[in-house]
């Protein structure tokens, strides 16, 4: 049965890098995904959030094929990632990442952008390309004068746009979208979350989305998994996190989202000042130096998974609901 | 009493007289009262950092700036000289960015930066600076100060930077303290923090705050009163809570429906938007900027548009009646 796969399965999956040190320094072993597992449901959409090098886009990479998993393996639509021809790959998943001026080439037009993934598949007719890709770039919301413009002469809303039709031009299962409107205004924001949202619908895809906004994934996930240095701390459908978050950071994430409602103040997230390091795990729970209601044993004891009914909680302090 | 600054009928244009430049800011008035925080609002081009840079008298080269009056604590802005100007810059009024280290240099500690501020300004002696400086340190929420004033900005992590910023920035005893996005390259955590921190000291204080930002979430949660900026213009001002219970211009709705809040929409349906983005516009522009967009737009748009009260201390510009 074909909803019985998940779109995408992560299994106990790690990585880490080696980062050159200074002259004399010595070199350093970032961990960037630490263990993580879970899966994404057929047509599920699963936010993941967390401060800037918790390995948000490392996950990104892994899971798209860009980048080798040390341990643990993944699929997508049952199919192992790492044993994928390219081609495979690239009808099964696309990306949309946050810069779309980074990731097109500057000197290729709008529409030769976009027919690049049906040309490097090598078997489809020129017209066929040329009408795909058409077809493609009104389902965005480009005019056909756009077509032949180059990235340089689109306003950032639009270069997402084109990102978006390049993604979804060889129809894929799955979009992860790392971060894709951080860099964008509010109003044009807004214009990007509907069109992706409205994608989702008619194609029955399934996101993995990626951003530091919570108010952002609030309105496009399903479940939202809340990362913190390399693991998933919780895990849980979107509104269950919302109305009762369990682990301690989600509260401090939660605390500091600033909503448009004059006269609440900001809230005091109770965080300090010390930063994570991701070279530097600390042991026990690793957000106990930060964490403001860490007791002796979190410096020690490494917290196990508490499941709930529809995801977790890694926190020493969260009841054990079994 | 007149305000602590006054910026009236402010022009701000680059690149001379001719068809290629812009007009960044168009008549653009606003006052920041003593021990207020007066938040400056819009989309990026807006015209925002040119306004504050023009008050400081830093614009970029090409830059004009006119004003029909630019008075700090009653004092002529316009009539100041180059040496007149220095000498208020980070005294009695001292102005932060949203990238700390393009004001602090890479080569000096934090210690001896921030003590050179106060030699300069009030020639105090190294000892006293010190002392301030670490004190300031301890203020702004920094552990160790004695360990942070000897090392160097690249040594410190961005919400710690800032936090030297604004400590630096405070060493004078300013009247005046003008932040640009001063928390928009920092995660969301750190962001609260630092925003908790600025409201605190404007409050105890009693400093004059000009902060500007795009987001509507801060300037709910810190402003006394609101100036919403849009292609050059101050579209709207109000008091925070009139602006966000009774928005009246066309562009501060349609900005407020764009907002994702948790809780408020739900997941399938469509969040408000904006269609189009924000126009650039060339000198001798007339009517209203945002009629390209807005959805009340008729005929008498491209005209002269009139200033309307919508209450004692409430005014926007639009054809439409409040
Ligand atoms: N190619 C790489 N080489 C070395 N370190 C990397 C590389 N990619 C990511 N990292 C490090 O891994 C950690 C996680 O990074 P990333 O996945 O980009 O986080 P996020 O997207 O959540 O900001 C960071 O410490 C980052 O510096
Ligand atoms: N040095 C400059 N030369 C030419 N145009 C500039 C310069 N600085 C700003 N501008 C223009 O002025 C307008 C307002 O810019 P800015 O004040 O930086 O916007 P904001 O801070 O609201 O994002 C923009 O159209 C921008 O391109
Ligand atoms: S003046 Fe016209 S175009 Fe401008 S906001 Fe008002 S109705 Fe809209
Ligand atoms: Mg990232
Ligand atoms: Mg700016």
């Amino acid at each position: 049965m074909r909803t019985a796969t998940p779109a995408i399965e992560v299994r106990n999956v790690g990585r880490t890098f080696r980062v050159k040190g200074g002259l004399l320094g010595k070199d350093r072993h970032v961990v960037a995904v630490d263990d993580v597992s879970f899966t994404v449901p057929q047509g599920g959409v699963l936010g993941v959030v967390g401060e800037s090098g918790c390995g948000k886009s490392t996950l990104a990479r892994l899971i798209l094929g860009l980048l080798k998993p040390e341990t643990g393996d993944i699929t997508v639509e049952g199919l192992q990632v790492a044993d994928m021809h390219r081609k495979a790959r690239a009808r099964l998943i696309q990306p949309v990442f946050q810069d779309p001026f980074a990731s097109l080439n500057p000197l290729a037009k709008v529409r030769d952008i976009v027919a690049m993934p049906l040309i490097a598949q090598g078997n489809i007719a020129r017209a066929e390309i040329a009408k795909r890709v058409e077809e493609m770039l009104t389902r965005v919301g480009l005019t056909s004068e756009m077509s032949g413009r180059l990235p340089a002469e689109l306003s950032g809303g639009q270069r997402q746009r084109v990102a978006i039709a390049r993604a979804l031009v060889l129809r894929p299962r799955i979009v992860v979208c790392d971060e894709p409107t951080s860099a964008l205004d509010v109003s044009v924001q807004a214009q990007i979350l509907n069109l992706l949202a409205e994608l989702r619908r008619e194609l029955g895809l399934t996101y993995l989305f990626i951003s530091h906004n919570l108010a952002v994934v609030e309105h496009v996930a399903s479940e939202v998994a809340v990362m913190y240095l390399g693991r998933f701390v919780e895990r849980q459908p979107t509104e269950t996190l919302f109305a009762a978050p369990e682990h301690p950071y989600t509260k401090a994430l939660l605390a500091s989202v600033l909503t448009p409602e004059p006269g609440l103040g900001v809230p005091d997230v109770g965080l300090g000042d010390t930063l994570p390091d991701p070279a530097n795990i600390p042991p026990g729970c690793r957000f106990h130096p930060r964490c403001p209601i860490a007791e002796p044993r979190c410096s020690v004891e490494r917290p196990l998974l508490k499941p709930r009914p529809a995801g977790g909680v890694e926190c020493l302090l969260a009841p054990d609901l079994r | 009493m007149s305000a602590l600054l006054e910026i009236e009928q402010l022009e701000v244009t680059f690149g001379g007289r001719t068809h290629r430049s812009t007009a960044a800011v168009r008549g653009a008035s606003l006052a920041v009262e003593r021990g207020e925080t007066h938040c400056l609002v819009g989309e990026s081009g807006c015209g925002k950092s040119v306004t504050a840079l023009a008050v400081m008298n830093l614009l970029a080269r090409g830059g004009e700036r006119r004003a029909r009056r630019l008075s700090f604590q009653g004092d002529d802005l316009l009539k100041l000289d180059d040496g007149g100007m220095a000498r208020l810059r980070g005294n009695a009024m001292a102005m932060i960015f949203q990238e700390p280290m393009t004001s602090l240099n890479p080569a000096y500690t934090v210690g001896s930066q921030m003590t050179e501020v106060l030699r300069r300004h009030k020639r105090a002696s190294q000892r006293v600076a010190t002392d301030r400086a670490a004190d300031l340190l301890a203020r702004v929420g920094i552990t160790a100060p004695g360990l942070r004033l000897g090392q160097f900005p690249h040594q410190l992590s961005g919400g710690l930077r800032q936090r030297v910023m604004i400590a630096m920035a405070l060493m004078c005893d300013p009247q005046l303290l003008v932040a640009d996005e001063p928390t928009t390259a920092l995660d969301v955590t750190v962001q609260a923090q630092i925003l908790r921190l600025l409201a605190q000291l404007q409050r105890d204080l009693g400093l004059g705050l000009l902060l500007i930002t795009h987001d509507l979430g801060i300037v709910a949660r810190v402003a006394h009163r609101v100036s919403v900026m849009y292609a050059g213009e101050v579209v709207e001002s109000a008091a925070t809570s009139e602006l966000f219970a009774n928005p009246c211009h066309p562009y501060t709705q349609g900005l407020l429906r764009c907002v994702p809040v948790p809780g408020k929409i739900r997941r399938d349906q469509p969040l408000g938007s904006i269609p189009g983005t924000v126009p650039r516009v060339g000198p001798g522009f007339e009517g209203c900027a945002f009629r390209e967009r807005c959805s009340f737009a008729d005929a008498t748009c491209a005209h002269t548009i009139p200033r309307r009260n919508a209450g004692a201390t409430h005014d926007y510009l639009c054809r439409l009646p409040a």
